[in-house]
């Protein structure tokens, strides 16, 4: 693999939500930056750019994970999902989605992106959650707004919906 | 049915849910557009020798620097509200006096370069001694942070309100509490933003910033970049990543920045950073109170005597010391006590300037003052509860005035209590106590009582001044919302308010209002919540603070709705043959009342203007209404320096059991319970929401969070592996409980109440690990380590 | 706070990262998960001239068991490590002890190996790997050596690592017949990381406590007498000092008391 040096920039192609994209990165990028900036999915956000907050929380090769820990070009190649692949049309929302407007499980709305991508992984894998089953998994995120209640219980909603009509994502 | 008072889905959510948000840092930059970074002082306190920015104007990509002299010459300082000779800029000038002041700015293609630039700028500091407790910055010696004071004490006020002393020399205890009330801040996710553009054609700035109000600040802003305010157009991205208070204190980027964009000869775009935001952003103040209360055998306590030393940083940014003054009608908080002497002093120190931050105020003087009741219960051996009780603002005297001039609307104070006690089990919860201790454990409980003002009087800040410094000044007060209403040919209905939202939903809540008042569904309303100082319609109160939005706004939107059924029942009267006062509006129609056959769609109606003006009257032709509503309530303080310092109060009844482990000193919240009386609740959800949001915050100051100074003056809370925010794994699900006493002062009846729990629940814990631990003095954050030393030392 | 500029090799081979280690020594730097290097080159606290991203180098791939040792490879993700079917048999104290690793959504890209270079002394692999005995394998254009965990972390976030060296793996003693394992920490929110992290493993003759948390790395020490007496004279020599989170007097104190819970609870798994 060649040398990718500071000043130049180099393509970097990955998959976000099913689509093939690209766009040219120096090899200090952050991923967030890319997402938002090169690719102009600016749904993913930025909190901290130290890891802690969670709002930049996407999922990279099917796991959840900070985009603002990643570097762009580590990223060539990954596939990539990002709040903006998770509503099944333009117009009509998740499963989850749905439950966590019912609930009122998001108020500014800046964390939520990344909450719904660690969920949408987490119960995906693990459909009947308890409640400290989710708020351990959940600490990975701050949310400044809800005081959790209503992220809790729509989750909690969500997957039980998602039991009943068995939808995957 | 109503749509008020519905929890309905809201309209917001569809595009904050699918990633179609629109965030400051989201929206397309102008083209042309440069990036700031801002360089910031690594020392308390220093004077600036030297700044040399030649290497980073030759970096790559660097487009200009800025320092003080650029500031200097394009703008002035930044006014406060206190009469002190002191010049606070934007930017460090001479001198450095807190970590984090911006002493240059690079503007540059991208931020990676603007910051590579950044470590190429070489300043010479020569360090200066430091004042950094507001202790210390009492002492005639400490080192002063501004000559021109002369001091560190940037303000002295005392007051008396009926007879302290008598109560104090007739009472049969004495009962007081020192406090040292820490700073935090409720730190959005969202940081500041900004895009600053200069116009040298028209010397006009055009601002689009992550700023939340109040507007009174765009008047401090046009001064501090020396145009008049109609050159100062101060616009609001469509959605905010939250605020609490913080994002107000974004104002003097928004001056330095827009003097970076016409140095620069470009937009300029400056996306704060987390560590940025956290040394440098503001806090909520830190406060060195002692109270002291005069107290009958029975617990009544006759009189109240506070000492307040307010510790607004290194400088004092408008509206401070307004912190300390937000309160000040209210410092009896929900307690019927006649006699009370105040002192406040404002103090200036090593750290960051202080701002709005949710509760401000509330949680400093509510601490103080419900450790006192817990004191008092405990000095005097009796049941906390009744000294609660004895000492509340009773039934039946509502409007009822304080001591200090508040006007406390509407409520039932002891009936709310007792629901709070028998529906959230306060019973249940002492014989979990007892049953705790029994075993040893360290199990405590702790109960509050707090009243939650909201809508702020404009005017209340003056009450720093003297009478005849006001006198000279000219009166101050009222807080006027404001609300459009237009409908377009198709009769579709816009609403336009200017309440900033940062992630309430306003837009929800005024659709119900709207659709109520017109028959409508709330889909059929849009509302606009963006704010455009150039366009829309606005006061210096607008903005999102003081938990206004419900009482003060939703009410100017009530009152805008009925101006245009009043014109559009005349025009109806006319077409459907009946009395203009027998026109009702329901189903999406307008029609005669008792009559639903003989009616009109409410579009076909409401585009007569439109199409048809010359069948109406010429008052009913424009159909678009803006109101400005000011409530009467709200005067200015009086010569005797009483002060109506906020339009509503709610009320909150808190308790709480929670245990103190033994090894750790880890608090692990068993139950809590929260009451509120907020008038009319016009969207359950929300208030839900308000109050479990508050309560996750301030549980965060009451156990986990601090912005901490070492002593040198170094700032070490400055990641957020450093200043810890609780997360779903702390935060337990409080029991919400509410009790309905509409406000008599608003339009709909509602009050505030985003901001109640910030001002309850840390000292409502604090009282509980006080009880636990059997402790007198307890200052937050209640960290394991410090539990720990406190129960290992008994 | 965005990194300063370097170059990036995404090597494919451990011998073209050798071969940009040996070159660049300390100006190069080694980037696996990023959980922890990420954040340093965004605060500009770390400025490495390039950056070799060993994570696309097949020979560093997988978990492998052989001689009664759990091998974990550099490229190994904690969350792959926390999800191998065979751990909590093999040995429980790792699957005991990682879940307090931070979060799902950093255990998701942050490697074992990657914890163990950085050698934060608050960390819980550094303390399992020294609990247990176990061993990193380092690699250079000059070839391979092994160093016992006790050998391995010199002091604060230091190591015996050079400069041109790598860890191409860890290996952590399996569970013994007879072998009893205990972790506990204290943290002041769930995926911080520890104030005080205690790891013990008791075996019929003998228990060995280790601590995290407290000094500038993690310390072990074996007892025969876990007596109180004994644990407050270990707590009272471990050299440590106050911080934001906690008092050193606090530390101590925990490392007593947690000290004495995880001894005792190791023993009772070990019966
Ligand atoms: C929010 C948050 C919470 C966390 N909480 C904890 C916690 O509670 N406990 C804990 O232990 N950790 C915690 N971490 C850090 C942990 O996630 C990291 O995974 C781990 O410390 C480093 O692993 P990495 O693979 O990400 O390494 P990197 O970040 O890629 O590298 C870390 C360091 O090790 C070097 N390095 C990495 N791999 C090798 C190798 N094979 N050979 C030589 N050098 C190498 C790098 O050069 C760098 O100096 C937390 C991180 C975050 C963001
Ligand atoms: S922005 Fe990535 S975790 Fe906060
Ligand atoms: S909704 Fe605002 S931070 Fe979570």
């Amino acid at each position: 693999m060649p040398r990718l040096s500071p000043d130049a920039r180099h393509t970097v192609r990955v998959t976000v939500n099913g689509r093939a994209l690209e766009g040219e990165a120096e090899p200090r990028m952050l991923l967030t930056d890319f997402l938002r900036h090169k690719l102009g999915l600016t749904g993913t956000h930025v909190g901290c750019e130290h890891g802690v907050c969670g709002a930049c929380t996407i999922q990279i090769d099917g796991a959840p994970a900070r985009a603002c820990l990643t570097l762009a070009v580590q990223a060539d190649g990954a596939d990539i999902r990002t709040v903006e692949g998770l509503a099944p049309e333009p117009g009509r929302l998740s499963i989850l989605q749905e439950a966590f407007r019912r609930h009122h499980a998001l108020q500014c709305g800046f964390c939520t992106a990344g909450i719904l991508m660690s969920l949408n992984w987490y119960l995906a894998r693990t459909p009947d959650p308890s409640e400290v089953e989710l708020r351990e998994f959940l600490s990975g995120h701050i949310c400044r707004c809800t005081g959790y209640v209503p992220i809790v219980a729509a989750a909690l909603d969500a997957a039980q919906r998602l039991r009943e009509t068995g939808e995957q994502r | 049915m109503n749509w008020v008072g519905q929890s309905i889905e809201r309209v917001e959510d569809a595009a904050l849910l699918t990633g179609r948000g629109r965030y400051i840092d989201d929206l397309a930059a102008p083209p042309g557009c440069l990036h700031a970074a801002v360089l910031r002082s690594p020392h308390p306190h220093a004077a600036i020798r030297a700044i040399d920015v030649s290497a980073a104007r030759a970096a790559k990509g660097v487009a200009a620097v800025i320092t003080a002299d650029d500031v200097t010459q394009f703008g002035a300082p930044l006014l406060a509200g206190v009469k002190a000779n002191i010049r606070c800029w934007p930017i460090a000038v001479e001198r450095v006096r807190y970590v984090g002041e911006p002493v240059a700015v690079v503007i540059a293609a991208d931020r990676y370069l603007a910051e590579d630039a950044l470590e190429l700028i070489a300043v010479d500091y020569a360090p200066l001694p430091i004042t950094l407790r507001p202790a210390d910055a009492l002492k005639p010696d400490s080192a002063v942070l501004h000559e021109g004071l002369g001091s560190n004490i940037a303000s002295d006020r005392s007051f008396r309100y009926g007879d302290p002393a008598g109560a104090f020399a007739r009472a049969a205890h004495r009962v007081s509490v020192k406090v040292d009330y820490p700073r935090n801040s409720c730190t959005p996710i969202e940081t500041y933003g900004l895009i600053a553009d200069y116009d040298p054609g028209e010397d006009a700035y055009d601002m689009l910033a992550t700023f939340q109000g109040p507007f009174s600040i765009h008047a401090v802003l046009a001064r501090a970049l020396k145009v008049p305010g109609n050159r100062l157009r101060l616009r609001t991205p469509p959605d905010s990543g939250g605020s609490f208070g913080v994002k107000q204190g974004i104002f003097p980027y928004i001056a330095l920045m827009g003097i970076a964009a016409r140095v620069a000869g470009r937009p300029v775009k400056w996306i704060e950073d987390r560590l940025e935001h956290l040394a440098a952003s503001v806090s909520a103040t830190n406060r060195m109170i002692t109270l002291e209360a005069a107290v009958e055998a029975d617990g009544r306590i006759t009189a109240l005597a506070w000492d307040q030393v307010e510790d607004v940083g290194a400088h004092i940014r408008a509206p401070e010391p307004a912190t300390l003054y937000r309160m000040h009608g209210n410092l009896t908080g929900a307690y019927d006590i006649a006699n009370v002497s105040v002192r406040n002093r404002v103090v200036m120190t090593n750290k960051t300037p202080t701002g709005l931050n949710r509760g401000f105020g509330g949680p400093q003087v509510y601490y103080a003052l419900e450790r006192m009741m817990q004191r008092i219960a405990v000095e005097l051996q009796l049941d906390p509860l009744n000294v609660i009780r004895r000492n509340l603002v009773p039934s039946g005297v509502f409007p009822f005035r304080t001591a200090t001039g508040g006007l406390l609307d509407s409520g039932d104070y002891p009936a709310a209590v007792q629901q709070a006690i028998d529906e959230g089990g306060l019973a249940e919860l002492r014989a979990r106590q007892q049953q705790a201790r029994a075993e040893g454990r360290l199990y405590g409980v702790g109960m509050t009582a707090v009243v939650e003002p909201s809508v702020s009087n404009m005017g209340y800040i003056t009450t720093v001044l003297t009478p005849a410094e006001r006198r000279k000044a000219g009166p101050k007060n009222g807080a006027q919302a404001t609300a459009t209403i237009s409908l377009d040919p198709g009769g579709a209905v816009t609403v336009h308010v200017s309440s900033v939202p940062q992630g309430q939903g306003h837009r929800t809540v005024v659709a119900q209002i709207v659709a109520d008042a017109f028959g409508l569904r709330p889909s059929d309303i849009r509302v606009i919540t963006e704010m455009d100082t150039a366009r829309d319609a606005w006061s210096i109160a607008s903005g999102n603070y003081a938990s206004r939005f419900a009482p003060a706004v939703g009410g100017a939107v009530q009152l805008a709705c009925e101006r245009i059924r009043e014109k559009l029942a005349r025009a109806a009267a006319a077409q459907l043959n009946v009395p203009a006062d027998e026109i009702e509006f329901a189903a999406s129609r307008v029609r005669a009342r008792g009559n639903p056959d003989n009616a009109l769609p409410f579009a076909r109606l409401a585009a007569t203007a439109h199409w048809a003006p010359g069948t109406l009257a010429d008052d009913d032709q424009a159909l678009r209404e803006t109101v400005f509503w000011t409530p009467p309530q709200l005067t200015a303080p009086t010569e005797e320096d009483g002060i109506n310092s906020s339009l509503c109060h709610g009320f909150i009844f808190d308790f709480c059991g929670l245990e103190v482990d033994r090894i750790t000193g880890a608090v692990r919240i068993d139950k809590y319970v929260t009451m509120h009386d907020c008038g009319r609740v016009l969207h359950p959800g929300m208030v839900a929401g308000q109050v479990a949001g508050g309560f996750a915050q301030a549980l965060g100051a009451a156990l986990y969070e601090a912005y901490v100074y070492a002593d040198d003056g170094s700032f070490i809370s400055g990641t957020l592996a450093d200043y810890l925010m609780p997360t779903s794994a702390e935060v337990p699900a409080p029991l919400i409980l509410h009790f309905e006493s509409p406000s008599p002062f608003t339009p709909l009846g509602a009050k505030g109440v985003g901001e109640g729990n910030c001002m309850s629940t840390p000292v409502c814990i604090a009282n509980a690990v006080a009880d636990a631990l059997g402790v007198k003095e307890l200052d937050l954050p209640l960290t394991p380590a410090k539990l720990a030393a406190l129960v290992h030392a008994a | 706070m965005k990194p300063a500029p370097f170059d990036y090799v995404r090597a494919e081979s451990l011998a073209e990262a050798h071969d940009v280690l040996a070159a660049e020594g300390g100006d190069a730097a080694v980037i696996a998960g990023g959980q922890s290097l990420v954040p340093l080159l965004s605060m500009r606290m770390a400025r490495p001239k390039v950056l070799i991203d060993i994570m696309h180098i097949a020979e560093l791939d997988g978990i492998a068991m052989d001689n009664n040792t759990i091998r974990v490879s550099a490229r190994v993700r904690q969350a792959e490590l926390l999800a191998w079917p065979d751990l909590a048999v093999r040995q429980p104290l790792l699957a005991q002890a990682m879940p307090w690793i931070g979060h799902w959504q950093t255990r998701s890209r942050g490697t074992v190996c990657g914890s163990i270079a950085l050698a934060d002394p608050s960390a819980e692999l550094p303390l399992c790997l020294l609990a247990l005995g176990g061993e990193v394998t380092l690699s250079s254009k000059q070839g391979r050596r092994s160093v016992e965990a006790g050998d391995f972390f010199t002091g604060l976030m230091s190591t015996a690592r050079r400069d041109d060296e790598l860890i191409e793996q860890v290996s952590f003693p399996c569970r013994r017949p007879g072998e009893g394992f205990a972790f506990r920490e204290f943290a002041r929110r769930h995926g911080d990381f520890a104030i005080v992290a205690c790891a013990a493993v008791a075996t019929e003759k003998s228990v060995q406590l280790a601590v995290s948390g407290v000094a500038d790395r993690p310390v072990v020490r074996d007892f025969d007498d876990a007596s109180d007496a004994a644990l407050a004279a270990f707590a009272s020599e471990l050299d440590t000092r106050d911080d934001l989170h906690a008092t050193a007097e606090y530390r101590r104190m925990l490392v007593r008391e947690l000290g004495r819970q995880t001894i005792e609870e190791a023993r009772r798994c070990r019966a």
